[in-house]
């Protein structure tokens, strides 16, 4: 008989080894998934993890796609440390792309260098105002935070949808739900010539670094965790709950709309009908499979990306259904989180 | 099912009802049983006593089931028996009564008593809780939710909930620890008229006075085994004591005569609104406590402590703000941080998620509450090192048995936990400080020397406010005492001039007359 | 009768038969003191897996089996996580939802645009003949008539049975439940896979009835807002039903708005049942007092049997 024992205390070990246990199960059911699939399990294998980081080009898609994964995935950690439980990071994401995009659009014939800034602090606004409905919500009216952001992702996507097939379609666009394409000055400076990788992916890892000295070094930081970790006692030593959860929500929605943000005035360029293959929710998986650690959270944002490419030259070349990705990533949280319980038990023969 | 009681049926024959034969039972790192003999005669009161960690719930658990014993045997009435569940236990005729109460808050005492004992809430079984409640004077309405009732009237329905299984032997765990004065007397009363019908009753506490009182036998166990058998009412409580903590019992410290210094700590009017019907509200309260004083305030859980020390503490700030003074100032409105950083330091009861946070460690649980007052950081930023710097100075002072700064604070054991804790507020030079049951469950030594520590503290010229359920503690330790009681206070009195009886009434609500207050 | 208010009454009834499946599923895994978050993810899962049989097999009766097996097999993967290996709740539910939306679209490839001819109707002799009556209440296929059973079936189960004291018991303490023998991750397990068939019977429902076909992600958030149906309903079976008509009939509002005159644009008449929902938290969840008394107090905690 198998049977699970507590153990005294949290195996740190265990903390760095349960991901990487996790990531070699999924790859492990991953591979029997394409042998059911009838897909030869080697040219698959290729297919998902090595072709797409097999060229300098590879690697800059690599980071464009982490990048907006990292950015909401550390502000998420935050959150979830503190218990705030904002999956709604998808549409304030989409709100970052519109507010962003209409000061693009709004400034259209002009260059002048204060449109990319301007873009910028528009997209964590909207980002911002987006949570600030569940923030206010949650702290007024007691109203659960997991749901209502969420019902305003879906919110946000009809949103987005009518603005670009109505008030901010692009008058020359033969009607096509398109905006605008934004002036070279609206757009993100490319880090790297001749691929797509943009100053976002510089801006992620100033978010890693902004995160992890918040998380451990500050006292803010500390009232969101111990606010997570026993709410009665964060109140006992003065900290306030609203305050945190206000916290919580404004720094994962300004995040979410930053990387919107970028997503519009970096590898789009314009606004559409769908800027984001579900960043805001893939994010929720960054978080977990980085512990909810900023530093994890990178490593986790760029095997996320990775799973994202993946999916792409698996559909281009074995012509598999780009569904396939998320399978795989809900694989990867489902191990990890069965992995985790290794933490705080042990696993005994009887 | 059980035979019912037949009055003194195999007292006679001297086969005891419940043999338990070299029981032993290993945790990590703790031995919790080693090796345990008990024997149960039907008709007899037995004691089980003990600190608290000596292992009598570990031992009683294995009785009920609820626990597998590494090793050793259970014998019921001469034969062998394996008690695997609870079920098997109240199939043999074994019934417990829990010292936290196996209840569902948002049913109601029929369906209550129908869950544990495996039969239909229906009008019959309505039928014989009345039957049994008038019968053993245990009042009970079936059809009230349990949330509704005061912790005597839920530990009534666990005891009705046994009495309805016709058992042969009745478990009690520590029963009276949340009981007033005549609460108790009225258990006893039902206890010793249970034991006259046949029934063995097993009574485990650590409580000497009443445990002379009411038992005939006693077994003592000592940190996992068995030191002594003893019959309760030829040794003194003395005696016992010295058994049960295994030296000789320190003397009584003689009472301190109080300096009469300036008031630091006043309430004035403090009224509490009731958030919803689980609390309770507090009603125009007046209390002052002078510096260098110890101020008891007595009362059953249950009757508004929780709600008066979050008022105390600031996590619920007050309508008024001169309803609570600090030193001269008033400070009802303010939080808890600006309170704390005006002098004003707390203990809750809780020790794990209200105290301190589980999953931190030491020097993080110091730094909770301390980072003001010891300067634990740099304006917006923490420091680790003098966090542990500070953990570690608790530690030492205070003598808490733990790996260091880095160990978590949900893995020391209760005593020690409260040693840092309270060690956290007195280092903290507190002009007042307000402890809520400070030695709640926390092993004799740990008790005497955060005793200690709290008169120290009350001697430099701190006003301390002590809030415990536990009436030798606040007669040992304050210059006067009051009780809490449906919200309310009622009058201060001089220790020297009330008994613990009175205590008893004014725990009651009611007020005492001639005793100048 | 009206013809145009008779078909609208029917449509609210097709509108919310799969909200009726998920939410009272949810109710009660909730009363157990599970929250499972997945309901989305297994409502696409039956979605898809009972099209799927649906379309092969051509039976009705092992089509819907079907979504139900499926949305206990994704149950059952976040009934071992959480209560047999202590995961968080929270987390796995989300895990479970963004599987069960890859999953189902993955199953799916094939079948995107299949038309199917959707359930038969049961026709009771003379009572479906009735005038007006007999369309309105006795002309349904077999789930609509399922849906308002088992929400009464629930409702005697929960406030009756003793199973139902139980498993109300174990979502109260489940400290206190084990203490007193009860089989507190047994009991768990059950509703826990009773939730999820439900929720793949909501599935069926969508992809056999409601649009008879199968579209990606074609449950549009119907599983979160049937969680927002349990709070609002305070756990009673019975009030989960009249909020799950109410949303029925703000979703056909959205349909039908056109046709009623309102000149709106589609995409914001869409965002009602989201705003709704929102709405409707709101009004319920302001009440601290009554949540707290009707929540289940031990909902989302991790059961570890210490002793």
């Amino acid at each position: 008989m198998i049977a699970l024992q507590r153990r005294a205390d949290p195996s740190r070990l265990m903390g760095y080894l349960a991901p990487l246990l996790a990531l070699g199960i999924t790859l492990l059911a991953g591979l029997m998934l394409f042998a059911i699939l009838g897909v030869p399990v080697g040219a698959a294998f290729y297919a998902f993890f090595i072709e797409p980081v097999s060229s300098l080009y590879g690697w800059a898609e690599l980071g464009v796609k982490a990048a907006p994964l990292i950015i909401i995935a550390v502000a998420l950690s935050i959150g979830f440390r503190a218990q705030v439980w904002n999956i709604g990071a998808e549409g304030q994401l989409i709100l970052g792309g519109i507010t962003g995009a209409a000061v693009a659009l709004m400034f259209h014939q002009n260059d002048g260098w204060y449109v990319l800034p301007l873009m910028v602090l528009a997209g964590i606004a909207g980002g911002m105002a987006w949570a600030a409905i569940p923030a206010l919500l949650k702290t007024r009216f007691n109203v659960n935070e997991i749901l209502t952001s969420l019902m305003l992702t879906y919110v946000a996507v009809l949103l987005l949808s009518w603005l670009v097939s109505g008030p901010m379609r692009d008058p020359d666009g033969f009607n096509f739900p398109e905006s605008r394409m934004f002036h070279d000055a609206a757009l993100l400076p490319r880090i790297l010539e001749g691929t797509r990788l943009h100053a976002g992916a510089m801006v992620a890892v100033g978010v890693v670094l902004a995160g992890w000295i918040l998380l451990t070094r500050t006292l803010l930081g500390f009232a969101l965790r111990v606010n997570g970790a026993a709410p009665r006692a964060g109140a006992h030593a003065g900290f306030s709950q609203p305050k945190l959860i206000w916290t919580a929500l404004m720094i994962g929605g300004g995040c979410a709309g930053l990387a919107g943000l970028f997503e519009v005035a970096g590898p789009i360029g314009q606004l559409l009908p769908s800027i984001s293959p579900g960043y805001g929710f893939t994010a929720i998986i960054v978080a977990f499979l980085g512990r909810l650690h900023p530093v994890g959270v990178l490593f986790a944002g760029l095997i996320m990306a990775l799973s994202y490419l993946g999916g792409e030259s698996a559909q281009i070349t074995l012509s598999l259904p780009l569904a396939v990705t998320g399978v795989f990533q809900g694989m990867l949280l489902f191990f990890l989180l069965a992995t985790d319980v290794l933490i705080n038990y042990r696993v005994v023969f009887k | 099912m059980p035979e019912p009681i037949s009055p003194k049926a195999e007292t006679g024959n001297g086969v005891p009802l419940v043999e338990m034969r070299g029981i032993s039972k290993a945790y990590p790192g703790c031995l919790a049983n080693d090796s345990i003999d008990l024997k149960l005669h039907s008709g007899g009161v037995h004691a089980l006593l003990g600190e608290n960690g000596a292992g009598k719930s570990t031992l009683v658990k294995i009785l009920y089931g609820l626990l597998a014993s590494d090793s050793g045997e259970i014998h019921w009435q001469g034969e062998p028996v394996h008690i695997s569940s609870p079920a098997v236990a109240r199939e043999l005729g074994i019934a417990m009564v829990f010292q936290h109460f196996s209840l569902f808050d948002s049913l109601n005492v029929l369906e209550n008593i129908a869950l544990g004992m495996d039969v239909d809430a229906d009008d019959a079984l309505e039928q014989r809780i009345s039957d049994v409640s008038t019968r053993y004077g245990l009042p009970l309405d079936p059809r009230r939710s349990v949330y509704s009732l005061s912790v005597g009237e839920r530990q009534r329905i666990e005891i009705v909930r046994c009495l309805l299984q016709d058992p042969r032997l009745l478990i009690m765990d520590e029963p009276t620890s949340v009981l007033t004065p005549a609460e108790v007397s009225e258990l006893f009363a039902t206890l010793k008229r249970l034991a006259e019908e046949g029934m063995a009753i097993l009574y485990i506490s650590h409580k000497l006075e009443e445990i002379r009182q009411l038992c005939d036998e006693a077994t003592i166990l000592r940190l996992g085994r068995k030191v002594a058998e003893a019959d309760p009412r030829a040794e003194s409580a003395r005696s016992l004591a010295s058994l049960m903590m295994g030296s000789e019992v320190p003397l009584m410290q003689a009472k301190r005569q109080a300096d009469v210094g300036e008031v630091l700590l006043a309430l004035d009017e403090l009224s509490l609104p009731a958030v919803d019907n689980h609390d309770i509200a507090l009603k125009n309260l007046h209390l002052q406590v002078r510096a260098g004083q110890i101020v008891g305030i007595a009362g059953v859980a249950g009757n508004g402590q929780d709600e008066l020390l979050q008022a105390l503490s600031g996590e619920r700030r007050l309508a008024q703000a001169e309803a609570l003074t600090l030193c001269g100032e008033a400070v009802g409105r303010q939080g808890a941080a600006l309170r704390r950083q005006k002098g004003l330091c707390c203990v809750p009861e809780e020790r794990l998620g209200h105290a301190a946070v589980p999953s931190l460690s030491l020097s993080e649980n110091a730094f909770l509450t301390a980072h003001h007052r010891k300067s634990l950081g740099f304006s917006w930023f923490t420091s680790a090192s003098r966090s542990r710097r500070f953990a570690r100075e608790i530690i030492e002072r205070f003598n808490v048995q733990c790996h260091g700064p880095q160990s978590l604070a949900s893995s020391l054991s209760g005593g020690n936990l409260q040693k840092f804790i309270v060690g956290r507020e007195i280092l903290q030079a507190p002009r007042v400080l307000v402890v809520s049951q400070p030695t709640w469950g926390v092993d004799a030594g740990a008790a005497l020397a955060i005793h200690e520590a709290l008169r120290e503290l009350a001697d430099q010229g701190a006003a301390v406010l002590m809030i415990s359920q536990d009436l030798d503690e606040l007669m040992q330790n304050c210059e006067y005492i009051g009780a809490l009681c449906a919200g309310r206070l009622s009058d201060f009195h001089r220790v020297q001039d009330i008994t613990v009886q009175q205590v008893g009434l004014l725990m009651g609500g009611e007020q005492l007359s001639g005793v100048e207050a | 009768m009206n013809e145009t208010l008779m078909l609208t009454v029917l449509t609210i009834i097709t509108a919310a038969t799969p909200l009726v499946y998920a939410a009272i599923g949810e109710l009660v895994v909730e009363r157990s003191g599970v929250l499972n978050l997945g309901v989305e993810g297994m409502m696409l899962a039956g979605a898809v897996c009972s099209f799927a049989v649906a379309h092969h097999t051509g039976s009705a009766t092992l089509a819907i089996l079907a979504g139900l097996l499926a949305g206990m097999l994704l149950a059952s993967i976040f009934a071992f996580l959480t209560l047999s290996l202590q995961s968080s709740q929270v987390a796995t539910g989300l895990a479970l939802t963004i599987f069960g939306i890859g999953l189902s679209a993955l199953l799916g490839q094939s079948l995107v645009g299949i038309a199917f001819a959707g359930l038969p109707s049961l026709h009771i002799p003379w009572l479906s003949d009735l005038p007006v009556v007999g369309r309105l209440l006795f002309s349904h296929d077999v789930l609509v008539y399922g849906s308002f059973a088992i929400v009464l079936l629930v409702s005697w189960f929960l406030n009756r049975s003793r199973a139902g004291l139980v498993l109300r018991a174990v979502g109260d303490s489940h400290d206190a439940a084990h203490a007193l023998g009860i089989k507190v991750i047994r009991v768990r397990y059950m509703a826990t896979l009773f939730g999820g068939a439900c929720a793949g019977l909501g599935g069926a429902y969508l992809s056999l009835v409601y649009t008879p076909m199968w579209a990606e992600n074609m449950s549009a958030g119907r599983g979160w807002i049937a969680l927002a149906l349990v709070v609002f309903a305070v756990w009673q079976p019975g009030r989960l039903l009249l909020g799950a008509y109410l949303f029925g009939g703000i979703s056909i509002l959205q349909l039908h708005g056109q046709a009623l005159g309102i000149n709106v644009p589609s995409q914001l008449m869409s965002m009602l049942p989201y705003l709704t929902t929102i709405l409707v938290l709101v009004l319920i969840s302001r009440d601290r007092g009554r949540i707290r008394r009707n929540a289940p107090a031990s909902i989302g905690q991790s059961f570890y049997p210490t002793s």
